[in-house]
């Protein structure tokens, strides 16, 4: 069952993921012109960017883990996950930094050394820089395979960050972030704890062995 | 009747005003209250006033905001999340209610609870914060020219969502002190407890006098974010006593205002 589903994932053409991540941008592009997005269009705009961002980041961290416990591979995917996210968390940073902060430089950087949210939120981003920028052939072939792999392990500290970051901005306890932060923790321990590919079959074969 | 304590900024238009609250008994969201106020029974409500007055009592809302009493304030509001609004508010002057029912010597501080009422009210229902909301003033502010009793505002009964059926405006501080859907008044001797400060008093103070020197420990309040004015319109440099500095600085004079934020 699985083989025929990674059969019929194989058939979907990477292009299409490329185009369905970019429907939660034109949703917003709509509600944007057409008043869709209430009296503070501002705050809904920074909100939905950065929680489209983190879903991407989300689904891009989970492929491996999902590759080794259950055998489905979406691996063909990830990098369009992954630029996604990215794509997703450049307008959010630039809808802060014009529109939020009206271009207040000085605030602005008052405020990311001084605000831990901030903080938390634009180390993401720059950690995030480097992965989007060498997500392409050209970057693995120059830097190695190994190098490249050690590199992207960085997005497991941007990913809690990005988490921490919504966490501390809101007043109270909110269940979405504290949701998004434990999935992100339990995708690396996953990663951490499962450290190959789990064959159903050989353990079933282990078991009866010892048995 | 127009009041010369209001501003001439213009106000915020209705569907602003009532469509982008912080009213966490209906929700933390800010269109929740919109969503789910109208639910809400305000009709009939009682004011208890008790305490250190000489004529405590339940009284209706007809009874503290009369008809012929009401007047319009348009007011600056801040919020403590640096954002603002204008609104103009009807009501009437909080130092008359006061007056009305006979405020004792012995009493210095004035204590107002919103209405518990988790099956209308489904915010109420978590424990977001210690229900039920209370906020307090100190006499003299509470005798303030510029603190009401508000029940409405652009000239209508006050929105459930903005805190009908009567709520108190202190334009000079943070919106989180202008307690809405007031049942309990009480006047006191002591220093009463305020919700936000109980829940996380590093980050919210009872005075929470609009200071743009004096930021929360997450964000800055040197600046604000005006509602309604546009994707590029930028922020605004927050006032002191969000512009009320001329009527109300001689309230704070000689307190330390990074202490008693």
């Amino acid at each position: 069952m699985i083989r025929s589903l990674n059969e019929a994932l194989r058939r979907i053409p990477v292009p299409l993921v490329w185009l369905a991540g970019a429907i939660p941008f034109a949703l917003l592009l709509w509600d944007t012109l057409t008043g869709g997005l209430g009296v503070e269009p501002i705050r809904e705009i920074e909100h939905r960017l950065g929680r489209t961002a983190l879903y991407f980041l989300v689904a891009s961290i989970g492929v491996t883990p999902l590759l080794r416990l259950t055998g489905i591979s979406l691996m063909r995917f990830r990098r369009a996950l992954g630029v996604l996210c990215f794509a997703y968390a450049v307008p959010h940073v630039l809808a802060w930094v014009v529109m939020d902060m009206g271009l207040l430089w000085g605030q602005m950087a008052r405020d990311i050394v001084k605000r831990p949210y901030l903080l938390f939120g634009m180390l993401s981003f720059v950690l995030l820089l480097p992965l989007a920028l060498s997500s392409n052939d050209w970057s693995i072939r120059s830097l190695g395979g190994k190098a490249w792999r050690n590199l992207h392990k960085a997005v497991y500290v941007a990913a809690p960050l990005a988490a921490l970051h919504w966490l501390w901005a809101v007043k109270v306890n909110e269940p979405a972030p504290l949701f998004w932060l434990v999935a992100i923790l339990s995708l690396l321990g996953l990663r951490l704890v499962v450290r190959r590919r789990l064959n159903l079959q050989t353990l079933f074969r282990g078991s009866k062995k010892q048995a | 009747q127009p009041s010369p304590l209001s501003t001439d900024e213009t106000p915020n238009t209705l569907e602003e005003i009532t469509n982008y609250n912080n009213f966490y008994e209906f929700g933390t969201g800010k269109e929740d209250p919109a969503r789910y106020a109208g639910a809400l029974t305000t009709d009939p409500w009682a004011v208890e006033i008790g305490g250190l007055v000489d004529r405590p009592g339940s009284y209706g809302v007809d009874d503290l905001a009369p008809d012929n009493a009401l007047e319009e304030r348009i007011y600056r509001l801040r919020c403590v999340e640096a954002w603002s609004m204008v609104i103009p508010w009807i009501g009437v002057p909080l130092a008359g209610v006061l007056q009305k029912v006979g405020v004792q010597p012995s009493a210095k501080y004035v204590e107002f609870e919103t209405l518990l009422r988790p099956e209308e009210m489904p915010g109420q229902r978590r424990a977001i914060l210690d229900w039920p909301y209370r906020e307090g003033l100190r006499l003299d502010e509470a005798m303030h020219p510029l603190t009401i009793l508000a029940t409405g505002l652009y000239g209508d009964p006050m929105p459930n969502q903005n805190g009908a059926p009567i709520r108190l405006v202190v334009p000079w501080k943070y919106g989180f002190k202008s307690i809405k859907s007031i049942v309990r008044i009480n006047l006191v001797s002591d220093q009463p407890v305020n919700t936000w400060k109980q829940m996380q008093s590093s980050e919210y103070g009872f005075f929470a006098n609009v200071n743009p020197e004096v930021d929360h420990p997450r964000w800055s309040q040197a600046t604000e974010r005006r509602i309604g004015a546009g994707l590029f319109a930028g922020r605004e440099q927050t006032q002191m006593f969000n512009g009320y500095g001329d009527q109300v600085a001689s309230l704070y004079a000689g307190m330390d205002l990074r202490v008693n934020y």
